[in-house]
């Protein structure tokens, strides 16, 4: 049960001449839900942002160090397309593209090149099922996607990144938008997720993070303070500034 | 408060509300004078036939507008066809591919054509243009499509270089800025997330412009159209000098024709009698008509856009 | 793989294009500026500027009745129009913000800024020309008024509405009546943009063409009686332009000249201002 997907050794990440990442280092397991935790600004949706070299949008940025995915450093790939296709992302707010709901969950493989019908059709209606979504949305796949409620919005992209079949998905704060009771759909949705794939979840609420994952790393003014079980984080971390900020006496 | 205090702020206040309300009192004065002026007109040829006839002639005293409507839209289209693409295109450059620093430098420059006044567009249309589309353009399209069937149709005739396709190009340049300043800002509006969402697919730059940022900022390109194409209408100087002043309907683009405007400009003193006189103020009306409700759909764009 | 290349043949494609009309947007400014400029330049000599035109066909004469008539035109052009867009601007973003009938006025003058502004001259000729009976420097005037007031209302009520709303209160605060608020924070605190806004609004109606040529008309002799048909640059370079002697297209292109440089100045001025505004 424990393969590793993802090493990451001595990362360091500068924006511009500041270094904001400093010496990270942590193995994310296969079919596993490994979540970042940590006080705003600590750094940990930056570190985030390197799985998918989202930050090579952006001018200045720097990487150094390794991050190694099925053995290969994704720091160094000149092709991101390729591995953006591997690492799939769920952001803050949902971010349904400006077409309907089955255009959406076709869109990455449209950009494939699949283009058969009823592999395609296939796909979206068991991308759509595994998102827990399919049932809401099967007689309105023509309709936009934006006239769907935020929480099932946020499951529509969920599902438009699963359809790929990524080895990982990375959610930025995915609930951060949402309702208590969309929120708890997200929550259950994500701990069936990890059958298929492997989840790395930056949270701002550590109930979330209690709830939901097997792994959890917290980070502070970009360093990673404690990375362990989450039961044990949660229960008896090895740093004091872990069991401060976990009981909320911080700062 | 002494109340010369109170006094003085109300008349303020009055001068500034009679201030603003000449705004309405100009369009509704506008529309109820044109419409007097041209009642001798439509009360002799009608709205339908005016419209539909192409018959423009002093001597017999008949008028019909068609041909000068005909002339002001199919200016307008090929101004269009031309300007979208190129505007859209200068968009997409200036918010996703330009430097950060040459941003606003590009931007005014293109703003700048907007400030060039038209009568220098007809000057340089004339003088520069025209000759260039006679000697080089316009015998290079007729090689290319003259062969071709049905297409041919809209390149037979002489080229003269003052025609349909030399004033469509004109008023072309003229409006890019309009469409561009909208686009980008348009563009501009597209949230952070959304283009990032796209790239986090593993989308090319071209593809999360074409499957995000276009069909996000559908409306607020269509709005950018509409009020280049009000503007456009009712261009009178820039087409006048290169469009000559032709009364007939013809299909090829390289044939003269007229426009209102144009007419407007070409005739309007001249006209002797009162009815020719009505006529062209019928024109005027029809214009004042067409570019009322191509500004005010665009207005109504661009209001649900901002909600 | 192959279809990443193809994906990938396609974006460096379309990015090429976008860039392609952004260098033929640049061409087309670059080309109209220089050869107006290169063919003016030679136009351009003392006399243009000193003497009346000659007679037709007759070599030698300038428009120094065209310059005169266009500021003239001008000046009375925006001693209506100036106040009345100023006074109507703050009106919309002072004492009638927010509510139903500034929206209307707002939205109008919008549209108005982009109509056709040789049904203003058709719409003033009926209102002055015809009533008294011949072509004037007024009727031009007003016509030109009548296009500067939804522009510059439009300048002022953007300007005043980025003055922000605090401002105003602690103003009130201390007592004062709004009239006065207007007068001695929002006006003082808007300066610079209010001024720059009408100043390229001014340069923008000054060089129309189509409003004045119902109105003011044209005239080869030297008037300082706006009561009189007066001759302006832009309608003279239309007729000069289109008439059949090589002098008078020789004037045109001087006339031309002024006109792009006068743009031009007040442009690069305008902007200027905008950016020591923004700095501050």
């Amino acid at each position: 049960m424990s393969d590793v997907l993802i090493e990451v050794k001595h990362l360091n990440f500068y924006y511009g001449s500041v270094k904001v990442l400093k010496d990270i280092n942590l193995n994310v397991e296969k079919n596993n839900i490994t979540a970042l935790i940590g006080p705003s600004g600590c750094g940990k949706t930056t570190f985030l942002r390197c799985f998918n070299r989202m930050h090579d949008l952006y001018k200045g940025n720097r990487y150094e160090g390794e991050i190694l995915l099925n053995g290969e450093n994704l720091l160094k790939t000149q092709d991101l397309i390729a591995l953006r296709s591997k690492v799939g992302m769920v952001f803050q707010k949902p971010t349904p593209f400006p077409m309907s709901i089955f255009d959406n969950v076709a869109y990455g493989l449209k950009l494939k090149g699949i283009k058969k019908k009823s592999e395609v059709e296939d796909i979206v209606e068991r991308s759509l099922m595994q998102a827990a979504l399919w049932d809401e949305v099967k007689d309105k796949l023509s309709s936009p996607a934006t006239s769907l409620s935020g929480g099932q919005q946020q499951r529509l992209v969920i599902a438009r990144a699963l359809a790929v079949e990524p080895d990982i998905i990375l959610f930025d704060e995915p609930t951060s938008a949402l309702d208590p009771i969309a929120t708890a759909k997200i929550e259950e949705l994500l701990t069936h997720l990890k059958d298929i794939t492997t989840i790395l979840i930056v949270t701002h609420n550590m109930q979330q993070a209690a709830r939901v994952s097997e792994y959890t790393a917290f980070m502070f003014q970009g360093e990673l303070i404690e990375f362990d079980r989450t039961e044990k984080i949660f229960t008896n971390p090895r740093e004091e500034l872990t069991e401060k900020y976990i009981t909320g006496r911080f700062g | 408060m002494d109340s010369s205090v109170y006094l003085k702020d109300k008349l303020f206040r009055r001068l500034g509300l009679f201030s603003s309300l000449t705004i309405i009192i100009i369009c509704i004065l506008m529309f109820v004078v044109l419409f007097i002026y041209s009642y001798p007109a439509i009360k002799q040829f009608g709205v339908v036939h005016f419209i539909l006839s192409d018959t423009w002639n002093p001597v017999k005293k008949v008028f019909g507008g068609a041909s000068a409507i005909y002339g002001t839209i199919t200016t307008t289209l090929l101004a269009l066809f031309f300007a979208i693409p190129l505007s859209v295109g200068i968009a997409i450059f200036i918010t996703q591919l330009c430097p950060e620093k040459l941003k606003s430098y590009f931007s005014n420059a293109i703003e700048l054509l907007a400030s060039i006044p038209s009568i220098i567009y007809g000057m340089w249309g004339l003088f520069t243009l025209a000759p260039i589309m006679r000697i080089y353009v316009e015998p290079l399209l007729q090689k290319i499509f003259l062969p071709i069937p049905y297409v041919r149709y809209l390149f037979t005739g002489t080229p003269l270089g003052i025609d349909l396709l030399t004033a469509g190009v004109v008023l072309s340049i003229m409006i890019i800025p309009f469409i561009t300043s909208i686009a980008r800002d348009t563009f501009e509006l597209v949230p952070k997330e959304l283009k990032e969402s796209a790239y986090a697919m593993g989308a090319t730059k071209w593809e999360m412009i074409k499957d995000v940022i276009l069909p996000y900022s559908r409306v607020g390109v269509l709005s950018g159209i509409i009020i280049a194409a009000g503007r456009a209408l009712g261009e009178t100087m820039a087409v006048a000098f290169v469009l000559g002043n032709d009364h007939n309907i013809h299909l090829s683009l390289l044939k003269s024709s007229t426009t209102i405007s144009v007419t407007l400009a070409n005739e309007f003193t001249e006209a002797d009698f009162r009815l020719y006189i009505s006529s062209l103020f019928y024109l005027a009306f029809i214009l004042f008509i067409m570019s009322f409700t191509a500004l005010g759909i665009a207005k109504f764009f661009l209001g649900k856009m901002r909600k | 793989m192959r279809i990443e290349k193809k994906r990938k043949i396609k974006n460096y494609i379309a990015l090429s294009l976008a860039t392609l009309t952004a260098i033929i947007g640049l061409f087309w400014l670059v080309f109209i500026l220089t050869s107006i400029l290169i063919k003016g330049l030679s136009a351009i000599n003392l006399s243009l500027f000193l003497n009346d035109p000659a007679p037709p066909g007759i070599p030698g004469g300038g428009l120094r009745c065209a310059f005169i008539g266009q500021l003239i035109i001008t000046i009375l052009a925006c001693i209506i129009g100036v106040p009345i867009g100023v006074l109507g601007g703050t009106f919309l973003a002072e004492y009638g913000r927010n509510n139903k009938l500034s929206g209307l006025v707002s939205a109008l003058a919008d549209m108005m800024t982009s109509f056709p502004s040789i049904v203003v001259g058709v719409f003033v000729y009926t209102l002055v020309v015809r009533p008294m009976g011949h072509f004037s420097g007024y009727a031009g005037a007003l016509a030109l008024a009548i296009i500067m007031i939804p522009i510059i209302l439009r300048t002022t009520e953007e300007t005043l509405k980025l003055i922000p709303w605090e401002l105003r209160e602690a103003a009130f605060a201390l007592g004062a009546p709004y009239y006065l608020v207007i007068k001695d924070v929002v006006y003082r605190g808007a300066a610079t943009g209010l001024f720059t806004g009408i100043m390229l609004s001014i340069a923008r109606v000054a060089v129309e063409t189509a409003p004045l040529l119902f109105t003011s008309f044209n005239n080869s002799f030297l008037t300082l009686n706006p009561n009189q048909p007066m001759p302006s640059l832009t309608v003279t370079i239309y007729q000069y332009a289109m008439g059949p002697y090589p002098d008078w297209h020789r004037l045109a292109w001087g006339a031309s000249f002024v006109i792009v440089i006068f743009v031009l100045l007040f442009n690069i001025a305008g902007r200027f201002f905008i950016k020591k505004r923004l700095k501050k």
